[in-house]
């Protein structure tokens, strides 16, 4: 008896975040009057929307990285490559094809940027790819703003400032505005499924599977577990880590463009940043730690983290009267629950760490 | 020769490329028409109201917590100081002196439950302390709406209540401290002495405290912890006391920078407030484990010179804003070179 209510409680621990988020939604849908039919194609919508920028932090963490901030820079690559694409009015499909291949070089190259540089700040991975993702959007400005239409010849004017170079602050994407989601539709009692966008998420998810029993999914794995015994033990931990981030920051790049084309219209200027702060809020949302995710984490969070995004400025509006409020609360929920999730972690490591070392000592104390 | 390479050994060259960038920019200023009297100025003003915020780095890099991205904390402590000042109303130097004496409490419980927390999670200070930063600001958020203020200065003029954005100091304590025996010369140049003597005053106290038996102790547990253990010295206490000095300094931070500035900014304004002042302090030679009061001085004059001049002669230069993007591309370049370079303790 005693033994279950362990368990459960051991289980209510691990889980605090999503049952937190659950416990609060329940109440803040019925207050915010949204109907069922509206939240589930919502949901969808955004499932197809986010799943993929939220998947591409899975393998950082198996390799022990941590939460991949610098997958921002995977999203600037992806815009630059829709820049292109739009500039050269390449529509449907085919542009999406065309806006991935243009960005994957580019994804390669900042992935391995990052990936150097967090080689030179082990155990600081998190704040560092921060900071970088930070510095990158520094350099991404200067590019796009200063480089693309002096430097970068672009053809069509509508899209550059009327000073004659820079990109314009919002960038008209409806060329390309729902045609993966659109690509096989399927309707059920109403609500649009966008099945060629699952089905691609559906594959990832599958070679995320498959990738972890390959012999590099197994090295990123051991490296995550301790540096030094992967070391030991012959594994190139230095390259594995790069190739994880490598990989990581190509899938964001997908997982940007994939987002883009289901709004529309990117913020040409902050796209990418918001791009990074939702997925690692959704991914620690559903449930996973700083060194521990799963795709199952991934989907609860985005749901849960999603449902919160749209139910409580209707939520607040409703219930003090003042939508601004609910708007406040959903930033502070957001910064808040990575916050908790990062102090969790670091805590538990701490008490890892000394227990470590008191048994070195001896049991003695305590 | 040796002595020129062991001055670009110790100082680094990024603060070598980015004080030749400075030096350059006061050379370029006069063929562009930017008056060279007002650039100076306005750097002084600059280097005044964002001393001490710059200060309040010093504590934590020192007990080995590392740059304190949780700055905001101390900001917002600093804050509610504010807004409470001019709630009361009373104008001038007794104003920030009210001001300030509200938020140091404020500052001291904040900071103490911010230390206790960063005990925890030792080694990951940095992006904890950036999340409580954010966390905290947009908490904040909500309450500037919440928080029964009336004051009609301060509050949105339709609804009767909830702060505004930004509330202007003038008519209570603009420029309270910088004039006092502040002087210009000719049109342009302008000196708030009073804002130095308070920053040189801050400095002094941070110079001494630094000297007494604390300040050495919270200086070896940074430098060598399992030293200090054996010492007897208390680590944890000493990282506590670090980090709500360092709060605290925040908080009279903003107030400074506010009375001078003229405005207090509420909501998101202090989100990013941290990050310059990390990267002044990183460009005045400190690292993620040494700070003196001198990196301070030099790393504030240096990176608040950059912010002056940039938007002023590169765009009398070529006709456009690039001050932005510099500022975006050294302040966080600056903190990624000091991030990647330092070797890891313990």
């Amino acid at each position: 008896m005693n033994k279950k209510v362990d368990l459960l409680k051991h289980y209510l621990i691990q889980n605090a975040v999503p049952i937190l988020f659950i416990v609060v939604s329940a109440f803040a849908i019925p207050i915010s009057q949204f109907s069922g039919t509206y939240l589930v194609q919502e949901m969808l919508v955004r499932l197809s929307r986010n799943s993929f920028l939220v998947l591409s932090l899975l393998i950082p963490i198996m390799a022990g990285m941590g939460l991949n901030f610098g997958m921002v820079l995977g999203a600037m690559a992806g815009q630059i490559g829709l820049i292109f694409m739009s500039d050269w009015s390449v529509v449907g499909v085919p542009g999406v094809i065309l806006a991935a291949i243009i960005s994957t070089p580019l994804a390669i190259a900042l992935g391995w940027l990052t990936g150097t540089i967090l080689n030179l700040a082990k155990g600081r991975e998190m704040v560092t790819s921060f900071i970088l993702g930070f510095f990158m959007n520094g350099v991404y400005q200067l590019v796009v703003l200063y480089g693309f239409g002096s430097v970068v010849p672009m053809t069509n004017p509508a899209m550059v400032l009327s000073r004659g170079f820079g990109i314009r602050n919002v960038t008209n994407l409806e060329g390309i505005r729902k045609c993966l989601d659109n690509l096989m539709p399927l309707n059920i009692h109403g609500i649009d499924i966008p099945l060629a966008t699952f089905l691609i998420i559906g594959l990832f998810c599958l070679f995320v599977l498959w990738f972890r029993g390959t012999k590099l999914g197994q090295d990123m794995r051991a490296v995550g577990q301790d540096m030094k015994v992967a070391g030991d033990a012959g594994i190139p931990v230095e390259r594995t880590r790069l190739i994880a981030i490598i990989i990581s920051t190509v899938l964001a790049c997908y997982g940007q463009i994939i987002f883009l084309q289901n709004i529309g219209t990117m913020n040409t200027y902050n796209s990418h940043e918001q791009a990074g702060m939702f997925a690692i809020a959704s991914l620690l949302v559903g449930g996973a730690s700083v060194s521990r995710a799963s795709i199952f984490n991934v989907f609860l969070g985005v749901v849960l983290f999603h449902l919160m995004f749209v139910v409580s400025p209707m939520a607040g509006k409703y219930l003090i009267g003042e939508a601004q409020l609910g708007e406040y609360f959903r930033v502070f929920v957001s910064y808040g629950i990575i916050s908790l999730a990062l102090v969790l972690h670091a805590w538990r490591r701490q008490k890892d760490r000394e227990r470590a070392r008191r048994s070195l000592r001896g049991a003695v104390e305590e | 020769m040796a002595g020129i390479k062991k001055f670009i050994e110790n100082a680094g060259w990024p603060r070598i490329i980015i004080g030749l960038f400075l030096f350059s920019l006061f050379i370029m200023a006069p063929f562009v028409r930017v008056r060279i009297d007002a650039s100076v100025s306005d750097t002084l003003v600059r280097f005044g109201m964002n001393g001490v915020m710059v200060l309040a780095m010093v504590p934590m890099i020192v007990s080995g917590c590392g740059l304190n991205f949780g700055l905001p904390l101390g900001i917002i402590a600093g804050l509610l100081g504010a807004v409470t000042s001019i709630e009361i109303g009373i104008p001038g130097i007794p104003g920030v002196l009210i001001a300030m004496t509200i938020s140091l409490p404020i500052a001291v419980v904040l900071g103490w439950g911010y230390g206790l927390l960063l005990n925890r999670v030792k080694g990951s200070e940095m992006m904890i302390a950036t999340y409580v930063g954010f966390s905290s600001v947009a908490f904040m958020c909500i309450m500037w709406l919440v928080l029964p203020y009336k004051s009609s200065n301060m509050v949105w003029g339709y609804a009767g209540k909830g702060l505004r954005t930004t509330i202007a100091v003038e008519g209570f304590w603009h420029q309270a401290i910088s004039d006092i025996g502040s002087f210009s010369i000719g049109q342009f140049f302008y000196v708030p002495t009073g804002m130095f003597l308070f920053f040189a005053l801050l400095c002094w106290f941070m110079w001494v405290f630094m000297r007494t038996r604390t300040g050495t102790a919270m200086t070896t547990v940074g430098s060598n912890p399992e030293y200090a253990r054996a010492s007897g010295v208390n680590i944890d206490r000493m990282r506590t006391l670090s980090v709500i000095l360092s709060t605290v300094l925040g908080a009279i931070g903003i107030i400074v920078y506010q009375q001078s500035f003229g405005f207090v900014q509420l909501y998101m304004g202090p989100f990013y407030m941290a990050f310059p002042a990390v990267s002044a302090i990183l460009i005045g030679g400190a690292s993620v484990h040494r700070a003196s009061i001198l990196n301070v001085i030099i790393g504030t004059l240096l990176f608040q010179g950059i912010l002056t001049m940039t938007p002023s002669v590169i765009n009398s230069m070529i006709q456009t804003d690039m001050s932005e993007v510099i500022r975006i591309i050294v302040s966080n370049g600056m903190i990624l070179y000091a991030l990647t370079r330092t070797v890891k303790v313990k």
